[in-house]
């Protein structure tokens, strides 16, 4: 399988009065066509960062692009021009946000919007384009869609101003389409609504989708590999099978034991101590040690490389796992005191 | 197909198929509830009325002079009396609504289209824009305004055109200012990150995102403005800066008069009320918009 999209050695900075923060520091992966990629981490992780720099959107002052390529169809979009970069939003490479609630211009009518998206980037008559519109929003599952392309979007609940997102966001067939935490905000049932919908349109246009999101039970039912995140960095990658049943990292593992598991009866649940450091705290070293059981000297001295462990794929930042053998005569000698 | 997903959608609201309402028709709704609103908006257009019929309602012209009739005091022939050069001041009133009204809403206009292109500049783009643009206002609100008005139409040449636009640069920053802030706010709304990542244009975004969404309290503003505006015109028509004798401005009116306060009042009485009437209607009516634009305002 070809990449469609190829991130290396992304830097994302932002320049502020408290200092300089890396929001996203040196971050590399790649998106295949057709696949569905998810990255997960906690809040203020650079998640969204990530997916911002990609769009070319990062809020600039005081956000800047500092290193690093992102390369898309051979070209690298951290040196696309503005204008090139706005051909390729929405038509090439399209974003959905996490707040349906406000992601629609409260004045202006679904139709008008949607027909706003089509015609910014080919040049159909209006007539067309609304013919469209209405032919996406039966596609995403709205069937009031010749009703609805004259309603505001007051006059639609959370799930179905989200379909409309969705709707604006596959309209002109990218090929990228970037969820950022696209069912956080929705109720559970919708949620599950809104995931069987993109995954369908995954499937029948091939467009490739980057799922950001915190939920692990939103990558365990849609994703075909998972990337974590934990305070700018990669810690983590490998395919969804991989990360569900044998997670290496430690923040991973501690991510997995916060689910709550239904058949476990449990008076707490599980969370991994400690809070997220502010990005650009931590100077030295791994940036989970002050948060991980098994730290030892080297995690505080040493910052960990991302380890390419076993050749399938399965990425760990974590000298626990320098080696398969290393790391379990590591652990050994952690756990006895 | 669609039959059953309509059975079994649960996103369908029961029941509400009721018509269309458009933010702007939820507001004039509201407005219509707001009995003083209303009664601001009549008297809004029954002077604008007045204005535009005034060459065929006024009972006598403008500068019809009758030596042997000044200073009369209101009766059937002259329903609010002369003045000192024996002119039907009723007559002149009405014409007066028009010059009044037309420098009030002409001046108005004026202010909104610079204020709102500066305080998008400035809200939009931030930075040294920003800087140099809210400096540029905070100068200008730093003079009493009609004292800057003075200064222009001392610059300018006393006319009625120029103090029109005195007065529409006195009244910039507050509009610049308002929309500067109200900017702010709408640029960080969801939609406008959503519009970027549909890949519109920035002047795109500004006339269909921002624009639309930061006008409402410019319109509020805009209408208690004109009842200021209209003020400011008659102030510099009394210092003799704006309208010129023998124009019926209302203002300019009120200077005319001024040596005859105790031996003819109608000649003052009339243009003021006039004034004050004008004004009140479009304070009211402001109001009134102010409470049917902002849905915080709710009572």
């Amino acid at each position: 399988m070809t990449s469609i999209l190829q991130v290396k050695g992304l830097k994302t900075t932002f320049f502020t009065d408290e200092g300089n923060i890396p929001a996203v520091d040196d971050i590399d992966f790649h998106l295949d066509e057709g696949e569905i990629l998810g990255i997960v981490g906690e809040s203020g992780c650079g998640k969204s960062v990530t997916s911002l720099s990609i769009m070319g959107l990062v809020p600039n002052p005081p956000g800047k692009i500092t290193d690093g390529s992102i390369t898309f169809q051979e070209e690298d979009l951290t040196k696309a021009s503005e204008k090139r970069m706005r051909e390729i939003r929405g038509n090439e490479i399209s974003m959905i946000f996490q707040e349906p609630m406000t992601s629609l211009n409260p004045l202006f009518t679904i139709g008008n919007q949607l027909i706003e998206a089509v015609k910014l980037h080919e040049k159909v008559s209006k007539q067309k384009a609304l013919h469209r519109v209405i032919e996406m929003l039966k596609v995403v599952g709205l069937p009031r869609a010749e009703e609805m392309v004259n309603e505001y979007p007051h006059q639609l609940s959370g799930g179905m101003r989200q379909r409309v997102m969705i709707a604006m966001a596959f309209i002109c067939n990218p090929k990228i389409l970037i969820a950022d935490e696209p069912t956080t905000a929705l109720d559970v049932t919708i949620q599950a609504q809104i995931l069987h919908q993109m995954k369908e349109l995954n499937r029948k246009r091939n467009t490739a989708v980057m799922l950001i999101t915190h939920d692990l039970g939103v990558v365990a039912e849609v994703c075909t590999r998972v990337i974590v995140m934990y305070c700018g960095q990669i810690i983590e990658q490998a395919d969804v099978n991989t990360i569900f049943q044998s997670p290496k990292h430690p923040y991973t593992i501690g991510l997995l034991q916060s689910v709550p598991d239904i058949r476990e009866k449990r008076s707490r649940l599980f969370s991994i101590k400690g809070n997220v450091p502010k990005p650009g705290s931590i100077q030295k070293g791994c940036r989970f040690a002050g948060r991980c059981e098994q730290a030892h000297d080297r995690c505080f001295a040493e910052d960990p490389p991302l380890y390419k462990g076993d050749g399938q794929g399965h990425q760990v930042r974590c000298f626990l796992h320098e080696s398969i053998e290393e790391a379990h005569h590591v652990e050994d000698t952690i756990t006895s005191p | 197909m669609s039959q059953v997903a309509e059975n079994q959608s649960p996103l369908q609201p029961s029941s509400q198929h009721d018509e269309v309402v458009s933010p702007w028709l939820d507001a004039w709704r509201k407005f219509r509830k707001n009995k003083l609103a209303l009664f601001g908006a009549i008297t809004v257009i029954f002077f604008i009325i007045l204005g535009i019929l005034s060459p065929w309602i006024a009972p006598q012209g403008i500068n019809d002079q009758n030596m042997a009739n000044t200073l009369q005091a209101p009766s059937s022939s002259h329903l609010l009396g002369t003045d000192d050069f024996g002119r039907d001041v009723l007559s002149r009133i009405i014409h007066g609504a028009r010059i009044s009204l037309w420098v009030g809403f002409l001046s108005v206009v004026g202010s909104i289209v610079m204020g709102c292109l500066l305080g998008i500049l400035a809200g939009y783009y931030g930075r040294w824009v920003d800087t140099i643009i809210s400096r540029l206002f905070d100068i200008m609100l730093a003079f009493p305004s009609i004292l800057l008005a003075i200064t222009i139409v001392a610059v300018l040449g006393p006319s009625l055109q120029n103090a029109l636009i005195a007065i529409a640069i006195i009244n910039v920053p507050n509009f610049g200012r308002l929309i500067r802030s109200k900017v702010l706010s709408v640029k960080q709304e969801e939609y406008i990150m959503a519009a970027k990542a549909i890949g519109m244009k920035d002047s795109r975004l500004l006339m269909k995102h921002i624009l639309p969404n930061s006008i409402s309290p410019i319109i509020v503003q805009g209408t208690l403005s004109i009842g200021t505006a209209i003020i400011e015109a008659a102030a510099l028509g009394f210092l003799g800066l704006g309208a010129q004798p023998p124009q019926p401005e209302w203002g300019q009116m009120l200077a005319e008069s001024k040596a005859y306060i105790t031996t003819a009042p109608w000649t003052m009485i009339f243009p003021g009320l006039a004034i004050m009437l004008t004004v009140l209607g479009f304070n009211l009516m402001g109001d009134g918009l102010r409470d049917a634009l902002d849905p915080k305002m709710k009572h």
